[in-house]
């Protein structure tokens, strides 16, 4: 199983949970079992043309999938996928 | 002035003796900190930390951007501030307090609002900056501007336990820049896909935390002491007290400073961030906290619901009835057509999303949203109520 790490503003679509898992082959597959299983989720990481939304990075360890494969970018059980959304507090 | 012709007295010596014992530091680390001047950018949260360590190091020259005021609410994290600075300019409180923790630097005062017209003018007299604002549109109006000016620029910011930091186009030893914010996020949320005001929240001590590690940053920067988190993001979850070092890479497409720059100035960010832009919705039906408070005098027969989530809901209510906005069209048996239903949440904006929801799905046609929101009802009818 690999793990996806659910950000913050996204929580509220997982019932407050941090960490997702799931068996996948690649990155869409691994994103394709969240939106699945959570509803909600998928708007706020893809756009209507399917392309991952440009406020929204993904990293295989550290490293962005855009410098690997892509979404087509391969993982494996004990991977650390994180899913990163740009966010702006900081003053008020 | 070159670093080299700093001097100290005796009692700046004193002062950063323990900087000056560190023997990577040492008194050349102190002459640079002494011969620099930092912009930090707002002073709230992620400011206060910042101001309070870049001033206690003594860092030559701090400018303060805040065009705000203290709030009260305020005091749950900005440890700038106490409680007698309620009501005050936040840059000039700020600016007291620290000539008040460090009487051997100078600090400048910018109390307006960073836009496209002054942000370059006055990125441009300081060395290196520190973002400490709050929302998208300032955010990359100061990566843009820094970017433009050749000015490092050291980010955090934060989202209720979780913060992020790194440092943005700094000078590499090849003489090119490293990524900048456009790099790691080309565009920002649109509007409705970020949380939205009822969804922000921060625990306190949290922008202390990545304030703390911003202020590190500068002092790295300044210094050349140690590697700063240059194309590196920080990331930090306080639930779970998780920490991340991830990598950010150049982006060939970045309009700035990509293969193929298209922007050579500032841009409308709140346009570049959707704000305004958006089509205009649809009006619906309007209500004075006045007039409510009449027909609550008056008898005048109604229903209130109150569409904010539970946890607005404990803070305050005024007898609402309470329908989060995420259930509404589920709760349509809750939700009578023959009497008036007035429609309240915090400031106006969801509650007019939850009628026209209704009026879409449901054909309701006796919804009436109440302008202002708790909010208004507060600042006109009951002003015992708290604020949020």
């Amino acid at each position: 199983m690999a793990t996806l790490i659910i950000p913050t503003p996204l929580r509220k679509f997982t019932d407050g949970k941090s960490v997702f898992e799931a068996s996948a082959s690649d990155v869409k597959g691994l994103l394709n079992a969240l939106s699945t299983s959570h509803e909600g989720i998928q708007k706020h990481l893809f756009d209507d043309a399917g392309e991952l939304r440009s406020f929204i990075r993904v990293y295989v360890g550290d490293e962005d999938i855009n410098e690997l494969e892509g979404a087509e970018t391969k993982i494996e059980d004990r991977d650390e996928v994180s899913i990163i959304p740009a966010i702006a507090g900081g003053s008020k | 002035m070159s670093h080299h012709d700093i001097t100290f007295s005796k009692e700046e010596l004193e002062r950063y003796s323990r900087h000056l014992i560190i023997p990577e530091f040492n008194i050349d680390g102190q002459k640079k900190l002494k011969a620099s001047g930092v912009l930090v950018i707002g002073s709230g949260g992620l400011g206060s930390p910042l101001l309070l360590y870049l001033a206690a190091a003594g860092v030559g020259r701090i400018g303060i951007v805040d065009f705000d005021t203290v709030d009260e609410s305020n005091l749950q994290r900005q440890v700038l501030f106490s409680i007698q600075d309620v009501g005050e300019s936040k840059a000039i409180a700020a600016s007291k307090r620290l000539k008040a923790l460090n009487p051997y630097i100078t600090i400048e005062v910018h109390d307006t609002m960073l836009t496209v017209d002054n942000a370059r003018e006055i990125i441009r007299k300081y060395d290196v900056v520190a973002d400490g604002t709050d929302n998208f549109p300032t955010r990359y109006l100061v990566n843009d501007a820094c970017v433009l000016e050749n000015k490092v620029n050291v980010y955090a910011s934060i989202f209720r336990f979780e913060g992020q930091a790194s440092v943005f186009n700094e000078r590499l030893q090849d003489g090119t820049r490293g990524p900048n914010y456009r790099d790691l996020f080309p565009s920002p949320p649109p509007p409705g896909l970020v949380p939205s005001c009822a969804e922000g929240g921060v625990i306190g001590v949290l922008p202390g935390i990545l304030g703390s590690i911003q202020a590190l940053e500068v002092l790295k920067v300044i210094s050349g002491v140690g590697d700063t988190l240059s194309g590196r993001l920080f990331l930090f979850d306080a639930t779970v007290f998780s920490t991340r070092i991830l990598k950010v890479r150049k982006n060939k497409n970045n309009p700035l400073n990509g293969e193929n720059p298209t922007q050579t100035e500032l841009i409308n960010y709140e346009q570049f961030c959707g704000i305004g832009t958006t089509a205009k919705q649809r009006e619906v039906a309007e209500m004075s906290v006045q007039k409510l408070d009449q027909w609550r005098k008056e008898g005048v027969k109604h229903l209130l619901i109150d569409v904010r989530e539970p946890y607005e809901y404990g803070i305050v209510e005024i007898g609402g009835e309470l329908i989060p906005l995420a259930t509404v069209l589920e709760s349509t048996n809750r939700i009578p057509k023959d009497i008036p239903v007035v429609v309240q949440c915090r400031s106006g904006a969801r509650s007019a999303t939850a009628i026209r929801e209704l009026e879409d799905a449901h054909g309701y046609t006796n919804l009436i949203n109440l302008t202002g929101g708790i909010l208004g009802w507060q600042e006109a009818i009951q002003p015992e109520l708290p604020r949020y």
